[in-house]
């Protein structure tokens, strides 16, 4: 992980780049991130990944309900040869959570960003094939979402499968 | 509209890549999966085939999916654990440690030596099991069956080891948040000693059995090699990448729980064909045998358990005589510890690869969010790469030396 001061000084670097694509840093227990300006989000990394950040180790989404914008899209960048971490968050709003996709730099990003189009429904423009990849293709609603109740599906039994999801079959 | 058309409906939006091939000849899409031994799961690959050459692959995922993520945001973090260890049900004690090791940075928790210990004892056991499950499944598609039988006596040994040791012979919740539930009770020690006298002789034995087999070899080498670069760009980690030569290993690059204490070395493959990736794993049994050998005799003494109690369970004995430890035990059962506000990425070396556990909290005593970053499910992406224009017999055998587990895929 970067400190505080290497953190400052990346963030420095991507304002001088573009002055308006950092919106804010975090250093906590560790853990550097850069909040970042979505629509601004391939510049940003592709500059990390010159200074060394080739490497996604993850890509995960977060929920902030009820703060807006309620959607966060966190990539987890590694650099293997300094060994170093660090966080790049964007954050959507939920009634146009849309972001450029990040597959064309990795292709690994495919079913990552799959994942949170189907669990958060963030829209990434420029995905080949964004489809839900964990629930089934019919499903309605983001079950990852906070304000998604739990047990607020039935469970289909043999008695009740023509009454909901199974009443076309 | 009947069962079958509404199950072409739902797969009309799954395009293939693949060209067509002219007049002479034609593709054929053949669905292999869900239900299928060598899917190790309830994996569904929709391939391409032009004759026997695979031209692409579409795995379907999503079968176990059980929405365990979700799950855990409604428990409080020390009832979250027996959720998450299912996950990845071949790598129950990492699941534990990535989930532990999270909230245990955000609490800023020190964990006493003996803990982290005993936490790399079992991760290292929990290592040479899933490797075994591997190797026996994986010889077994690809024809050695009595291989299966070997690799399951040995795990037998190590499943009797957790259930001494937890009572439990999967999912043990032994891991907790500030440690490991219990120390390891008396004869532990000396079955574990036994064990790893003898595990190096075993896997000596499976490389006999498999290192000269010609059949086995002609399957494995130079198949569906894929190079490190590629590997890069689709984010595999594990063995499957240092099985393409890139000696990338959490637990050497950032050590955690006390890796750094231990002497050990990272295999690494040529040129990460099949034959890397086998003996890559193959390898990693020996190493971690050497861990479970160190942590085992150089067991610090000391509590097995943070004192910290607001965080931590007091221990049982206590509760008969200390009316500030009924209060805690009662706290701590019904409501939960709080843990401060914040988010956490605690990545560890899992069998298959890195396995980040994201957290946030928001103050309560439930995680507002909690994200396994799953080895199996970023790893798989690169099957469908490393099959490319390879025989169908080939697919089978990399998706076994892929190695995804798919409780880890579809959590």
């Amino acid at each position: 992980m970067p400190d505080q001061a290497g953190l400052e000084a990346i963030a420095q670097e991507l304002r001088a780049a573009d002055a308006s694509s950092v919106l804010g840093t975090t250093f906590d227990r560790g853990r550097a991130e850069v909040q970042i300006d979505p629509a601004k989000n391939v510049a940003v990394i592709e500059l990390l990944r010159e200074k060394g950040f080739t490497f996604l180790a993850s890509l995960h989404g977060v929920d902030y309900y009820p703060e807006e914008p309620r959607l966060g899209v966190v990539y987890e960048l590694l650099d293997m040869t300094a060994i170093d971490r660090i966080s790049v968050k964007a954050r959507v709003s939920i009634d146009d959570p849309k972001i450029a996709t990040v597959t064309k730099i990795w292709p690994g990003a495919d079913f990552p960003e799959r994942e949170l189009y189907d669990m958060f429904g963030v829209v990434f423009e420029g995905h080949d094939d964004l489809r839900r990849i964990l629930m089934p293709e019919d499903y309605e609603g983001f079950p990852q979402r906070r304000d998604f109740p739990v047990g607020g599906e039935p469970v289909l039994f043999t008695y009740n499968e023509t009454d909901q999801y199974g009443k076309d079959r | 509209m009947s069962a079958i058309s509404d199950y072409r409906k739902r797969e009309e939006s799954v395009t293939m890549s693949a060209e067509s091939v002219g007049e002479s000849h034609e593709l054929l899409t053949l669905n292999i999966g869900p239900h299928h031994p060598a899917t190790h799961g309830v994996l569904r690959l929709i391939a391409t085939l032009e004759g026997e050459v695979v031209r692409d692959i579409k795995p379907i995922i999503g079968y176990v999916h059980t929405g365990i993520e979700k799950t855990a945001e409604q428990k409080q973090y020390w009832k979250a654990i027996p959720v998450v260890e299912r996950m990845d049900y071949l790598s129950y004690y990492f699941n534990a440690m990535a989930f532990c090791g999270a909230v245990e940075t955000l609490l800023g928790l020190e964990i006493p030596p003996r803990a982290q210990y005993l936490r790399v004892l079992h991760m290292e056991l929990n290592r040479i099991m899933s490797h075994l499950v591997w190797l026996g499944t994986s010889a077994l598609d690809l024809g050695a069956m009595s291989m299966f039988w070997y690799c399951f006596r040995e795990r037998e040994t190590i499943l009797d080891l957790f259930e001494m040791s937890s009572g439990q012979r999967m999912h043990t919740r032994y891991f907790q948040v500030g440690g490991v539930i219990e120390d390891i009770p008396v004869g532990f020690a000396e079955k574990v000693q036994a064990f790893v006298d003898d595990m190096p002789t075993r896997a000596d034995q499976y490389a006999d059995l498999l290192e000269k087999n010609e059949i086995l070899l002609s399957r494995l080498r130079d198949t569906c090699t894929l190079d490190a670069e590629s590997l890069l760009g689709l984010n595999v980690t594990g063995p499957l990448l240092r099985a393409a030569g890139v000696p990338w290993d959490l637990r050497k690059a950032t050590p955690y729980c006390g890796y750094e204490k231990f002497d050990f070395k990272i295999p690494v493959g040529t040129v990460g064909d099949n034959y890397d990736r086998f003996r890559v794993r193959h390898a990693e049994l020996y190493e971690s045998t050497k861990i479970i050998d160190q942590a085992l005799n150089g067991l610090p003494e000391g509590p097995w358990i943070a004192d910290d109690r607001k965080v931590v369970l007091p221990p049982r004995h206590e509760l008969a005589t200390s009316m500030e430890a009924l209060i805690h035990h009662f706290k701590l059962v019904t409501e939960g510890f709080r843990v401060p506000e914040g988010e956490c990425y605690f990545p560890i070396e899992a069998p298959r690869g890195e396995l980040g556990c994201f957290v946030r909290s928001d103050g309560s005593s439930k995680p507002a969010r909690v994200h396994m970053r799953d080895p199996s499910f970023v790893n798989l992406q690169a099957t469908a790469p490393m099959v490319k224009d390879s025989y169908i017999a080939d697919l089978i055998a990399t998706l076994a030396m892929v190695d995804p587990v798919l409780g880890g895929v579809d959590r």
